[in-house]
């Protein structure tokens, strides 16, 4: 503890650093201040220590190498590139794999459900029993069972097994085999359904008119 | 949102335009960085030479502090200041280096005895003035570099931080992981032999040669 009424050079030189910076108290400072009128070299202590915190605490002291400015901004600037990458790589996966489920969602919809880009008779065919009898005939890739009245060109009509038809490229008659092409176009609305129906019936129709016309100018 | 390129002078329009750059970077405006850290680039290499002494390590540990600061911004809290917390990473940075390269010869043993004991000022001369336009000339500045050179590290990291680079005393503290109270001591023998080393210069006309060579001390 440094006695606040005298101090000698040594206990001066103690508390320098802490008066230069105003880290005393107010009686020591008093006392200090009366010593640094009486002693010179204490006064010149204090000088230089003052003129060293003046001069080593100005900003001109503090230089940095040549072109450290333009290197520091070169990798800053890589450095914020790759964090707005990385900023956007967080989101930049989840999304990605959001798209991509909407996205084959939506191809899912729409190859299979919305827009059926193939026939009716081209949809898949499910619960044909392979073995059972069928018959088909020229002119048309369409098989009945037997009777049918839809059956193209009989004359031509012959007997062969489901699973030969459909290998054979032949689909099930919307007519007579309709059960079994009904399970398979589930996904299409009624009315799709009903429209291919139509143009179907249609175009059998016409075939029938046709085979009747070619009869009548046979008999 | 800060408008770039402004230049202002106001300490108090500065602590307002530092707080809309640090907040404008933490939204996202990453190019915004450079601008922010830009007055701080010199204190941060002088920290860094500081620990390290070598100007390439402590150019390499200064950008490297920065580019941490960076990534960190987002920790940053607007009760601190700004610059003590880019100063502290930097110290961070440097001692972390030193521990791990091992590179920095050691020196100056932490010696507590001869911390606890008083240093007794070895040079009288009268130094009273300093001419402002003193550190105008490079080799003045040079000078007084080379004698912070000369100091043991624990003197000269107190000194950087406290007298350089204007930190307080708690804050040199907690930056070097030492006690209130040594970066006191630390810091008055540091100012003592820096005036010792330098007065002497002054008196013969601001070091028209050194008193000493460079890594050997007078006292």
């Amino acid at each position: 503890m440094v006695n606040r009424e005298v101090v000698n050079c040594e206990q001066v030189w103690k508390e320098i650093s802490n008066y230069v910076d105003g880290d005393v108290d107010a009686a020591l400072r008093s006392t200090m201040e009366e010593h640094f009128r009486a002693c010179k070299r204490c006064a010149s202590v204090l000088a230089g220590t003052r003129n060293v915190v003046q001069l080593y605490g100005d900003e001109r002291m503090l230089e940095v190498p040549t072109g450290f400015s333009r290197r520091l901004e070169k990798r800053l600037a890589k450095k914020a590139g790759g964090e707005r990458w990385s900023s956007w790589s967080v989101w930049l996966v989840p999304v990605a794999a959001i798209a991509l489920i909407v996205g084959g969602l939506k191809l899912t919809n729409t190859f299979s459900f919305r827009h059926p880009v193939r026939s009716i008779l081209a949809a898949p065919v499910h619960g044909v029993p392979p073995d059972m009898q069928v018959v088909v005939s020229s002119g048309s890739k369409v098989f009945h069972v037997a009777g049918c009245p839809f059956i193209h060109d009989k004359a031509s009509e012959r007997t062969i097994t489901a699973k030969q038809a459909m290998q054979d490229g032949y689909v099930p008659c919307s007519r007579c085999l309709r059960q079994y092409l009904k399970t398979s176009v589930t996904g299409h609305s009624g009315a799709e359904v009903a429209d291919s129906a139509a143009a179907e019936e249609e175009e059998e129709q016409e075939e029938l008119l046709s085979a009747a016309g070619q009869n009548a100018a046979g008999h | 949102m800060s408008e770039p390129g402004m230049v202002l002078n106001n300490p108090v329009q500065m602590g307002t335009r530092e707080r809309d750059l640090i907040s404008d970077v933490q939204r996202g405006q990453h190019e915004l960085f450079y601008e922010l850290v830009r007055p701080y680039e010199r204190r941060v290499y002088a920290a860094a030479l500081a620990i390290l002494r070598n100007e390439h390590d402590a150019e390499d540990a200064a950008q490297e502090a920065m580019l941490k600061a960076f990534a960190n911004i987002r920790q940053f809290r607007a009760e601190a200041r700004f610059s003590t917390w880019l100063i502290q990473i930097t110290v961070n940075e440097a001692l972390m280096r030193r521990r791990r390269e091992r590179t920095v010869p050691m020196e100056g043993i932490d010696n507590r005895v001869d911390e606890e004991s008083g240093y007794a000022p070895r040079d009288f001369a009268d130094w009273r003035e300093i001419p402002s336009e003193a550190l105008e000339r490079k080799e003045v500045r040079q000078r007084l570099a080379e004698a912070l050179a000369t100091l043991d590290r624990k003197y000269r990291e107190v000194f950087v931080l406290r007298d350089m680079e204007h930190l307080n005393i708690q804050e040199t503290a907690e930056a070097l992981g030492i006690t209130a109270a040594s970066v006191k001591t630390r810091l008055l023998r540091a100012r003592l032999m820096l005036r010792d080393l330098l007065a002497a210069g002054w008196e013969q006309g601001w070091f028209s040669r050194l008193p000493f060579e460079k890594g050997t001390k007078p006292w």
